[in-house]
């Protein structure tokens, strides 16, 4: 019944009661639960996986964890559908379903492995050279390209699944739940401290009751530490669903940790190294310690007959395990020239060759391997020599000694150093608050790792305080297994880079052509470049790269190792922010009534505001006209609750602000409003807005809505840090009132009838005037200023009331005919009246350029005042503030439009010196009947009636306009101040 | 992620910070309107590849300022203090 032909009947970590099934490449498998997808598709006799990216070559399954170059799935379709996953760490569960990444069009039928028949052609530096000239057909190539390579697809709907955040401290972090990080978790746990220990795998490698019982350890399995940073901060990545078909409802997919631990223990262990030989890439060649694995964990045959190839001890323990799950290892080859007897007992009723090397591997049916050819070596270079020997077999398992997962290590800055014994990089002087334990430090013995890991998690609880138990002892001086690093001298592809079809012929080339630092090396020959980041690579190709240029390993260097250890998902770095969570929005208290009332909303910082009210049987245009000429013919209502608001109090709170305002506040007395402007430090136009002095040692300054936190932090650190002798104390009180404006020749009648207790006559409340009263208890702040240049007050209370004050306004006002309106209609009023905003406020703009040099005060110091005077500010020529209308009165004059003097002149964007000016605002006036606009033109204040051209890039069109004085409606004021 | 001490709420994470501005600067006395001075005070800097002394915000906290003493090489935090302390550890030898 079942297709497992390579699974043994016992043995295992797998569930044999709990057959699954899934598909690869569309053809149907089972595998048990327990398996990885690799287990179940190697027990399903399944060899080839993909094609190499480069030559397109049939490969196989290498390893059996994060090492695995070669077998790269697309998981799943649809919006779950997933690239670039190995199936060496793909849960199986029921109903996956994988295809095999590169190939095209088939695995089994791969048109581009044609490539591999003009390899000569396909050379390292091969797209440096090839595309270099002429540029613009790379694009064309790149895309030929990465069809072929089969880079995997990315999912092209919504990602339906959730994904969490936790922050989280503790005293020990240990990552790696293997022999040494669980030992170190309990010595650290024993000591009370708080532990939490992070594992890859679904399970630890030992089961630990005592570890399970502690409160104060958490165990996080399913949990990749892909990230460690500054001060301690590591990043790990638990995948708490993607072992099932899909999350239950609700369910979180993966969640995102970030945790600051006192103390870390890294226990990583140690990634096998792959021999160099030719054809080495051939399916069925694997690691010794994945065919292992397979073995031993999933009682899965990796084949039937096995050659082992090894130069060091471990690969020896491995034939042992695959020989008991029934491989018939042929012989072991074994390049150096003795062993010990010890090692020689591990293999005792097996062929031994040492003094031997693999030279070629031969393939038979869809480029599987089916045999060896091996010779005897040369003790000292390594040359083959005598008659070749044919071995048949279809698993070589190969070993080329270890290397120590020192990744996360050189994240942390620690220093690496090269272990001639071990021939590893190993970790060197930590830098932070890090201990590397057990086979990521180098100790590859078993016991010796326990103990490492016991003494480490002991001492790390102690340095933070806990009363961690004594150290032991290891037993004395167990020697590293030599592992001289060899590479086959000559021969056809000997692969380095798997992942990047990089050989070792290449690195030859790079050596040659003169690119032999790391960084070169890796950049021309694209070794280590993949997602596995040369996790097999980057050691033999620093071997042979060194060997060419007779320097020793640690002279040639290594290469950085940077975040994310193994690649992780984009959902899970967004966490919940997505959708209507990327940021956090502002309301204001009215907003659900603007919404209520159909109105369109527009963002302004995180601030959503209303843009006008919908009314029937007129368009968008229509009703925004409306709003603004009822506003200047009755009275209208707006929301401008987003303002800026800042209490400043204190004995030198008006020092405080004659320093940082150009205007002389001297005279501002209680009660009294000023329309304030604020310069930047380098003498640039940073805000505008009203001062008020509610008392005789407090202000409330309004700033403009999206300037509101940059000038509360201008402010605060003038105050804070350099004139800390002012007594003066500021608070940002935004959020706590909310604002109405009620404008237009109606608005006095209306807050009459609404506060009788006030006296709106024009002498007890003119023009720039602050009153403050109550209703029902309520505070309310009314400032008689304008912003539409009509008669018009702005209403603060208490934000939980605005919604009241607002309905109420529009109740009373019902007789008056008042309406709400929004900033669609804002905007009109205000360029009609001249008034500037963020477009004219553009950071490069003077007080002068906008006409407020009057404002400019010259009794006192103020920010900006000394840099206002630079040259380049002050020099004719500046672009100044001006009004604009079309010449024929009717044409709209375009957005963003550039300022010409000759309309036939060639298009501006290529020649910028043409330009005067450009348009910063523009509408239709309802008020004046024709279209309006402001803009910054050069000594524009010297061109009122000039005929300019405004061109606009973007629709082409050009219109000719005239200059004028930017106060379009009641230059005199009368409005304001009647 | 930086650690950095608040002098008035303890260690937190560096997302609560703001970087503000370099830590030595001292503003020209309202008196003096020499363009020169004012002109070195806004643009002139001199950032280190090694200890220098910054001004952070604790924005997103007790919203204070605070003189954060980092080695720019390491990460390292040296001290941190009031905008106006002398931070009691060795400074840069080469100041
Ligand atoms: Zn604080």
């Amino acid at each position: 019944m079942t297709g497992q032909v390579f699974r043994n009947g016992a043995g295992g970590r797998i569930d044999r009661t709990v057959p699954l099934s899934f598909t690869f490449d569309g053809k149907n498998y089972q595998g048990f639960q327990g398996d990885t997808l690799a287990s179940a598709l190697l027990a399903n006799g399944v060899r080839v996986v993909g094609r190499s990216f480069k030559y397109h070559r049939p490969r196989g399954i290498l390893g059996a964890g994060f090492e695995e170059p070669n077998a790269l799935v697309q998981l799943g379709d649809g919006a779950r559908t997933e690239p670039n996953t190995q199936a060496t760490r793909v849960e199986l569960f029921d109903g996956l379903t994988a295809t095999s990444q590169n190939r095209w069009p088939s695995l089994q039928f791969d048109i581009s492995a044609i490539n591999g028949l003009f390899h000569r052609l396909l050379p390292a530096g091969f797209y440096y050279k090839t595309f270099m000239a002429p540029a613009n057909l790379w694009m064309t190539y790149e895309k030929i390209i990465r069809r072929a390579a089969g880079m995997g697809r990315a999912p092209t709907q919504m990602d339906p699944d959730i994904y969490a955040r936790r922050f989280a401290h503790c005293n020990v972090l240990v990552i790696g739940g293997g022999p040494a990080g669980v030992s170190a978790a309990l010595a650290a746990g024993q000591s009370g401290a708080r532990v939490i220990l992070a594992e890859d795998n679904p399970q630890l490698s030992v089961s630990e009751t005592e570890l399970a019982d502690m409160d104060n350890v958490t165990v996080l399995t399913r949990t990749m530490a892909a990230a460690y940073y500054d001060h301690n901060t590591l990043i790990l990545s638990e995948r708490i669903a993607d072992h099932k078909p899909a999350p239950a409802p609700f369910e979180t997919r993966q969640r995102m940790w970030k945790v600051r631990a006192q103390q870390v223990v890294l226990a990583t262990g140690a990634l096998e190294r792959p021999l160099v030989f030719p054809n080495n890439d051939r399916p069925g060649v694997m690691l010794a310690s994945a065919a292992q694995c397979y073995a031993a964990d999933f009682a899965v045959r990796a084949g039937n007959q096995a050659v082992v190839f090894t130069n060091n001890d471990s690969a020896y323990g491995a034939a042992r395990d695959m020989k008991a799950a029934g491989i018939d290892i042929a012989a072991i080859i074994d390049t150096r020239p003795e062993i010990s007897d010890s090692t020689r007992e591990l293999a005792t009723n097996t062929k031994v060759l040492t003094g031997h090397a693999i030279i070629d591997v031969a393939s038979g049916r869809g480029g599987a391997t089916r045999g060896v050819t091996l010779k005897a070596i040369h003790p000292d270079t390594g040359a083959p020599k005598g008659s070749p020997i044919d071995i048949a077999c279809d698993v070589v398992a190969m070993s080329g000694g270890w290397n120590p997962t020192i990744h996360l290590f050189s994240q942390s800055k620690g220093k690496i150093k090269y272990d001639g014994a071990r021939a590893a990089f190993v970790p060197g002087q930590s830098f932070q608050q890090e201990r590397s334990i057990g086979a990521a430090n180098g100790t590859f013995d078993h016991e010796a790792c326990i103990i490492e890991g016991h003494n480490a998690g002991a001492a790390a609880a102690r340095d933070v305080g806990f009363d961690a138990p004594d150290a032991r002892t290891s037993p004395s001086g167990i020697p590293p297994a030599a592992q001289p690093l060899w590479s086959a001298p000559t021969g056809a592809k000997r692969f380095v880079d798997f992942q990047n079809d990089v050989t070792a012929d290449d690195i030859g080339l790079a050596y040659r052509e003169g690119y032999q630092s790391v960084e070169h090396l890796k950049r021309y020959t694209t070794l280590g470049m993949g997602t596995d980041q040369g996790r097999t690579s980057n050691v033999n190709g620093l071997a042979i790269m060194a060997d060419h240029r007779r320097l020793d390993i640690p002279e040639v260097g290594t290469t950085t190792f940077r975040p994310p250890f193994s690649p992780i998902t984009l959902g899970g770095i967004a966490g919940w922010h997505t959708g209507q969570n990327f940021e956090a929005t502002r309301q204001s208290a009215m907003s659900a009534w603007h919404e209520a009332q159909g109105a369109t909303f527009s963002n302004a910082g995180l601030w959503r505001r209303p843009e006008y009210y919908p009314r029937t049987g007129m368009t968008p245009a229509e009703a925004v006209h409306h709003e603004a000429r009822h506003v200047r013919e009755k009275v209208g209502v707006v929301d401008v609750s987003t303002l800026g608001k800042i209490d400043v109090q204190g004995r030198d709170a008006l020092e405080f602000l004659s320093r940082v305002y150009i205007n002389n506040l001297t005279k501002l007395p209680v009660g009294k409003c000023r329309y304030g402007v604020m310069l930047r430090e380098d003498g640039f136009v940073f805000d505008d807005g009203t001062i008020t002095r509610l008392a005789e040692m407090r202000f409330l300054v309004t700033t403009t809505t999206t300037h509101a936190g940059p000038v509360m932090t201008h402010l605060e650190y003038l105050a804070q840090v350099q004139w800390p002798e002012l007594d003066v104390h500021l608070l940002s009180v935004s959020e706590d009132w909310a604002g109405i404006a009620i404008a237009g020749p109606n608005s006095r009648t209306l807050l009459s009838q609404l506060f009788q207790d006030v006296d709106f006559a024009n002498e007890a409340f003119p023009f720039m005037g602050y009153r403050e009263t109550n209703a029902g208890g309520v505070p309310v702040r009314l400032f008689r200023i304008s912003f539409s240049g009509e008669h018009a007050y702005e209403l603060n209370v208490p934000a939980d009331y605005g919604l009241n004050f607002w309905t109420a306004l529009l109740e009373t006002g019902a007789d008056l005919d008042v309406i709400p309106y929004g900033t669609e209609a804002m905007n009109i009023l205000r360029i009609e009246k001249g008034h500037v905003t963020g477009a004219e406020l553009n950071g490069r703009v003077t007080a002068d350029d906008l006409g407020f040099a009057g404002m400019m005060s010259k009794l006192k110091p103020f920010v900006g005042q000394v840099l206002a005077r630079r040259d380049a500010l002050t020099a004719k020529g500046r672009r100044q503030l001006v009004g604009l209308v079309p010449a024929d009165g009717e044409t709209p004059i375009p957005a963003g439009a550039q300022i010409l003097a000759d309309p036939d002149a060639p298009p501006p964007e290529f020649t910028p010196a043409a330009i005067l000016g450009e348009v910063t605002s523009n509408c239709y006036s309802p008020a004046l009947g024709h279209p309006i606009g402001l803009g910054l033109v050069e000594d524009g204040s010297d061109r009122h009636g000039d005929t300019l051209y405004a061109h606009s890039p973007i629709t082409s069109e050009t219109v000719a306009i005239t200059l004028t004085n930017p106060v379009f409606v009641d230059p005199a004021g009368g409005r304001l101040h009647g | 992620m930086l650690h950095i001490a608040c002098p008035w709420c303890g260690l937190r994470a560096q997302s609560e910070f703001t970087y503000a501005n370099d830590g030595t600067l001292i503003r020209p006395d309202l008196s003096n309107d020499s363009i020169d001075d004012h002109y070195n005070y806004v643009y002139a800097r001199d950032p280190r590849r090694g200890i220098q002394d910054e001004m952070w915000r604790h924005s997103a906290g007790c919203g204070q300022f605070l003189k954060v003493r980092r080695d720019t090489l390491t990460h390292e935090i040296h001290a941190t203090g009031a905008p106006q302390d002398d931070l009691d550890v060795p400074k840069d030898d080469r100041s």
